[in-house]
């Protein structure tokens, strides 16, 4: 689908204050915040959306059936990296990339709990700049469910997509010739009739929730159309409008 | 049985070549030799070593010196194609005893460009392949591809025909030919500015900056070569060519002027343009590049060739040859630093995570030198080769009568 950003008028003339009708016709979307827009910062995709998001900007519906993404629970995470052990094995990760993370952030002066840990993979954004980038289509969107995909064989390793990616998530594999990167589990699990992830299947603390963000039913749909807490997602910044989305709780 | 004549022009470039002087031989030999060894060290680093193993590359700097090189030589390639046309496309007189040496050596950059680039690639096979049946015409990586691809035939047919004193379809071959050298110079730049996650390169500067740094490189290149040139011949540099030699420096320095400029306005933008400019900023003016930045990039790449520009005179070819060196190996780190320093900011540094908090760090390996020096090594042979091979240089030089508008075969 097409992502139009000034469908309905010019955002610039409404950015000043946005009015309770306009309000209620946002709500109304159903924060149809389809794996692009919840806030870039620690702010509610509802309560910052008026402030982030200029009209029009939301589209209509999912661009995907299913729509893949993941929800990340973020101080739920204790470290224990199973996800990331878990990754490793059901996609065979080379001992000298990742697919997967989960990053430490220590604030000594926090009170109670001093650390946070911080899963990241790739986001499968929906505005792909490793897809962009790349001369040969060896990395695509998949026009069914989004991921972004390899296509081995293509790749001639420029290594652009690397450079383009703004969440770090590539790497390339020498066994295979070609970048290796998160999908989903879509090769090791998805395409043999798994319903999810490795990374979520092993999380002990229920961190990582995934799911298909066009289905009502799915849990993934009542954690990000919700307005009670904040949702965000990491260099929103870079306009590749991911679907990878944080929050806490 | 009767030789034909292309087999007894080639037998008198041999007879030349061979002829050419002990210095000239064993100067021949050392580039071929750099040319062997670092293409060998290329192809077995990237095919039995593994890239990972021999280069100074990483998940965190994926590109690296032998893109820049490639840059650097892509970049003096369509300089060099740009002030060919000034003279032999253009019509400007002062510019038309270069243009033929020019043309070649375009080529011959180009193809060192393409050689060192063909060794950075993982599977360069792939890209001969799917560059046709799998283009994306929304990279830059494509369109740089394939224009290039385009501008080396061009150019090969506007050199053939310049050396057949055809200047009109040399011309019109060669007005196409910077068409597409421009075209594909700007997006070379465009695969590190639309690279929206990287601060430091994204913005339409890149692409511009290289077409002035293009020109730059093109005039440094071309008085480069042709005072060896004739040194090579054992001929005096006077007359016609000298006087062109003068114009071209004199072009060089505003492109210095230009470039000083540009470089000078990307540093104090990035005082205004957020925490990651200003890291990048930090480690350039006093971080861990500031020496390559201040010493090589501004001193030996601008400042000081500048200088010595304006003290030649435009008459003093030693010193101008100085400038030209000393301008061409600045511009050779300046690659460098603007290819490394667009990716030592950590992605998740604003997280403020432990594995995300240190600037990146990159040092090429020998693997990589060599590499570089193949190309090197190329462009070396290639134009001392090149010398010898096409002989009427000088006579084209001396005679200065490229005659634009000329109706093919009307020639003598």
């Amino acid at each position: 689908m097409t992502f139009k950003p000034f469908e309905d008028g010019n955002p610039f003339e409404a950015s000043g204050a946005i009015s309770s009708v306009d309000r209620r016709a946002f709500l109304k979307i159903g924060l149809v915040v389809t794996g692009v827009f919840a806030g870039g910062t620690v702010v509610s995709a509802v309560s910052a959306a008026e402030k982030i998001f200029p009209r029009g900007s939301f589209p209509e519906k999912y661009p995907y059936k299913p729509h893949y993404c993941m929800v990340i629970r973020v101080d739920r995470c204790i470290g224990c990296r199973r996800c990331v052990d878990a990754c490793v094995a059901a996609n065979a990760v080379a001992d000298y990339g990742w697919r997967t993370l989960v990053l430490e952030r220590e604030e000594k002066a926090a009170i109670g709990q001093p650390r946070e840990f911080i899963p990241i993979l790739c986001n499968q954004c929906n505005n792909p700049p490793c897809v962009r980038a790349c001369p040969v289509r060896a990395t695509y969107k998949d026009r069914k469910n989004g991921i972004v995909m390899m296509d081995d064989k293509k790749c001639i390793g420029c290594k652009i997509c690397i450079a383009a990616c703004p969440y770090d998530a590539r790497y390339y594999n020498e066994e295979k010739g070609a970048i290796d990167k998160c999908d989903f589990c879509f090769e090791s699990r998805l395409s043999r009739g798994e319903k999810s992830t490795a990374c979520s299947v092993h999380c002990p603390a229920d961190v990582r929730i995934f799911g298909d963000l066009s289905d009502p039913r799915d849990r993934v749909y009542h954690l990000i159309h919700q307005l009670q807490k904040p949702v965000w997602v990491l260099k929103k910044e870079s306009g590749a409008r991911p679907n990878v989305f944080y929050m806490k709780g | 049985m009767k030789n034909s004549p292309l087999l007894d022009s080639l037998k008198a470039a041999g007879g030349r070549i061979v002829s050419g002087g002990p210095i000239y031989l064993s100067g021949v030999s050392l580039f071929a030799l750099l040319f062997i060894a670092g293409s060998v060290t290329g192809i077995y680093s990237v095919y039995f070593e593994g890239s990972r193993h021999a280069y100074g590359t990483s998940r965190e700097i994926p590109l690296a010196m032998l893109i820049s090189t490639y840059t650097f030589f892509v970049v003096a390639s369509t300089g060099l194609c740009l002030v060919s046309s000034i003279g032999h496309i253009f019509g400007v007189r002062a510019f038309q005893p270069i243009a033929k040496r020019a043309v070649l050596l375009s080529v011959i950059t180009i193809l060192s460009g393409f050689l060192v680039i063909g060794l950075e690639l993982e599977n360069p096979f792939r890209l001969a392949i799917y560059l046709f049946t799998s283009p994306n015409f929304s990279s830059n990586i494509w369109w740089m591809g394939t224009l290039y691809a385009c501008e080396v035939v061009l150019l090969i047919i506007e050199f053939i025909f310049l050396m057949l004193d055809r200047h009109r379809v040399s011309a019109v071959v060669g007005f196409f030919g910077i068409l597409f050298g421009v075209a594909a110079i700007s997006n070379l730049g465009g695969v590190f500015a639309m690279l929206n996650g990287r601060e430091f390169w994204y913005g339409p500067y890149l692409p511009i900056f290289f077409i002035a740094s293009a020109v730059m490189m093109g005039c440094g290149a071309i008085i480069f070569f042709t005072v060896l040139a004739h040194r090579i011949r054992g001929a005096a540099l006077e007359g016609q060519v000298a006087r062109s030699l003068a114009a071209v420096g004199k072009l060089l320095m505003l492109m210095l002027a230009v470039v000083l400029f540009f470089t000078i306005w990307r540093m104090v933008s990035l005082t205004a343009g957020g925490t990651e400019k200003l890291m990048v900023l930090d480690a350039l003016v006093r971080g861990p590049y500031a020496f390559n930045f201040w010493a090589l990039e501004i001193g030996l790449g601008i400042a000081l060739p500048l200088l010595l520009l304006l003290g030649s005179r435009g008459r003093r070819i030693g010193i101008m040859f100085l400038s030209v060196t000393l301008m061409i190996l600045g511009a050779f780190f300046a690659r460098l630093q603007m290819v490394v320093v667009g990716q030592i900011v950590p992605l998740y540094w604003d997280l403020g995570v432990s594995e995300y908090s240190r600037l990146h760090t990159y040092a090429p390996t020998w693997q990589e030198a060599l590499v570089v020096l193949a190309g090197v090594g190329f462009c070396g042979a290639a134009f001392l080769l090149g010398e010898k091979i096409f002989a009427n240089f000088d006579e084209a030089e001396a005679s200065a009568e490229v005659k634009i508008g000329k109706v093919d075969g009307d020639e003598p």
